[in-house]
């Protein structure tokens, strides 16, 4: 039973909503599986919440590697929790000139912005090192990088304005184009690989989200 | 001696194949930052793309509905928050109608930053401008979690994926939305996307089913894949990275934020492009003598 239902569920509720787009009176059954599934993503983060505080609660209490983070997470949950719910005058907690606004622009902000702006560090390192043009394959992968390095910013403009901006058609060309193709090409490959997954969990083939049986 | 300076000579080149990164990151450093220190007038086209969603705004009547999903954090604030605010100034310029929502938890609060800063400037003009009021020039929907079935619910019924606003008020007590029932009642979909769920769930759930019209600003990594959309029409146009919002600045003739970070953009490319070079040059030097 305990594997059985979950795969009669799914197979239940995938059929159901394969037959829906295609077959409008299905509708009805479609719109009440998506209001369980409306109720289920809304639990879901509770179940984030509980996951959060059990694992670095758990790593507070055995002081394991690294606990003092763990106290850090817990301590700044707690306190984004209570001063947005207790407040920051209830619902209008994200209007600007709440506490919980205030917290959002000068702790949150900055702090995800930063751990976002550290790739662009990594990502000039990283180009350093792979754009060397050891084949030919190399070696169209690097110019293509420099004619879009260049092309995509004003200084292109500035180098190529007196040949009609050269460079950024170029750069647009190799955009609307080459990449365009390639990105084509992964989304219809993405969008087949999708369907086969999705028949064999809807089919009963694929079983690992029942405890990996 | 000269066996001497082929070995200095070597060690040079070997030197530069592997140099320490911190002095990359150290370069990098001062050429995102010198440029901020410094205003410059930057001159750049509006490429086709970007003049799409510029058309596709210009051309909405006066009192027309624009529905904005955020569907980003703060990660991406430097590139989709500039082009937040030109979508809020380009909008209210023109008297169109703003319905905010997000499919992301930061969404909503970014919109609210963004509107923050666009009625601070509208308070600052000179002329008489009148401030959007809440509730009948603009409104927040909020956040609902269910990424696609929340774009896919809202093409049958707004209500049923957001039954009230951001701030509880029951949608059928907000004058903006008397008459919205769902995306037959809106004239434009603007998409604010760092990733899932994003524009190409747009596309799929709203602009494939529901045949909406839909321009989206994406972050430089998301953009690229969101071009075979723009050309079979799925999208009327994308605004791609700080370029496109810079861009788009620019076609509001209203240069702001992204223009001015442009000019760190485009000293960092240079200096990543310098060192690509004498990478390559210490690479094909070194191979040169190993042969």
């Amino acid at each position: 039973m305990r594997r059985e239902v979950p795969l009669v569920l799914t197979a239940m509720v995938g059929i159901t909503m394969i037959i829906a787009h295609f077959i409008p009176p299905f509708n009805i059954l479609k719109d009440l599986f998506e209001d369980w599934f409306f109720i289920i993503a809304a639990f879901a983060i509770y179940l984030g919440i509980s996951n959060l505080i059990l694992v670095n609660g758990d790593k507070i209490y055995k002081k394991q590697k690294g606990w003092p983070f763990g106290l850090v997470v817990i301590l700044g949950f707690l306190v984004m929790t209570v001063i947005g719910l207790f407040f920051s005058g209830g619902t209008s907690f994200q209007d600007p000139g709440t506490p919980f606004y205030y917290l959002y622009m000068n702790v949150y902000y900055p702090l995800s912005a930063t751990m976002f702006a550290l790739l662009a560090f990594f990502v000039a390192s990283a180009s350093y090192r792979a754009f060397r043009a050891r084949n030919v394959e190399a070696t169209m992968l690097l110019l293509a990088a420099f004619i879009l390095m260049v092309g995509r910013v004003p200084i292109g403009y500035w180098f190529s304005d007196w040949l009609g901006d050269a460079l950024g058609k170029l750069a647009d060309w190799i955009m609307d184009f080459p990449q365009t193709a390639g990105q084509r090409a992964i989304m219809i490959g993405i969008a087949l690989g999708v369907v086969s997954s999705a028949l064999r969990v809807i089919l009963g083939l694929e079983r690992t989200y029942t405890s990996g049986e | 001696m000269d066996e001497m300076t082929n070995r200095e000579k070597k060690t040079l080149w070997e030197n530069l194949l592997s140099i320490d990164r911190r002095i990359i990151f150290i370069f990098i450093a001062i050429a995102i930052s010198l440029p901020l220190f410094f205003k410059t007038s930057l001159k750049m086209p509006v490429s086709p793309v970007v003049q799409g969603v510029y058309n596709a705004i210009e051309s909405l009547p006066a009192g027309s509905k624009v529905l904005i999903s955020f569907d980003f954090d703060p990660g991406s604030m430097p590139e989709l928050q500039p082009m937040a605010e030109s979508f809020f100034r380009h909008c209210f310029r023109n008297n169109l109608k703003v319905i905010i929502m997000g499919l992301w938890p930061q969404g909503p609060i970014q919109a609210n930053i963004a509107l923050d800063k666009v009625f601070r400037e509208l308070k600052e003009e000179e002329k008489a401008v009148k401030v959007p009021q809440y509730g009948i020039d603009y409104v927040n929907l909020g956040f609902t979690a269910g990424n696609e079935v929340v774009i896919d619910r809202m093409g049958h019924d707004f209500q049923e994926s957001y039954p009230a606003d951001a701030r509880g008020t029951p949608l059928s007590e907000i004058p903006l939305m008397q008459g919205v029932r769902n995306y037959d009642n809106v004239d434009l979909i603007i998409n604010l996307s760092a990733g899932y769920p994003g524009t190409q769930e747009w596309v799929q759930y709203a602009v494939d089913v529901f045949h909406v019209k839909l321009v989206a600003g994406n972050t430089a990594v998301q953009a690229p894949s969101m071009y075979p959309y723009v050309q079979t029409g799925q999208l009327t146009g994308v605004l791609g990275g700080m370029k496109g919002g810079a861009e788009y600045e620019l076609a509001l003739n209203r240069p702001a934020k992204a223009v001015s970070y442009m000019f760190s953009q485009a000293v960092a490319h240079v200096v990543i492009c310098l060192f690509i070079i004498i990478g390559n040059i210490a690479f094909f030097t070194m191979r040169k003598r190993k042969t």
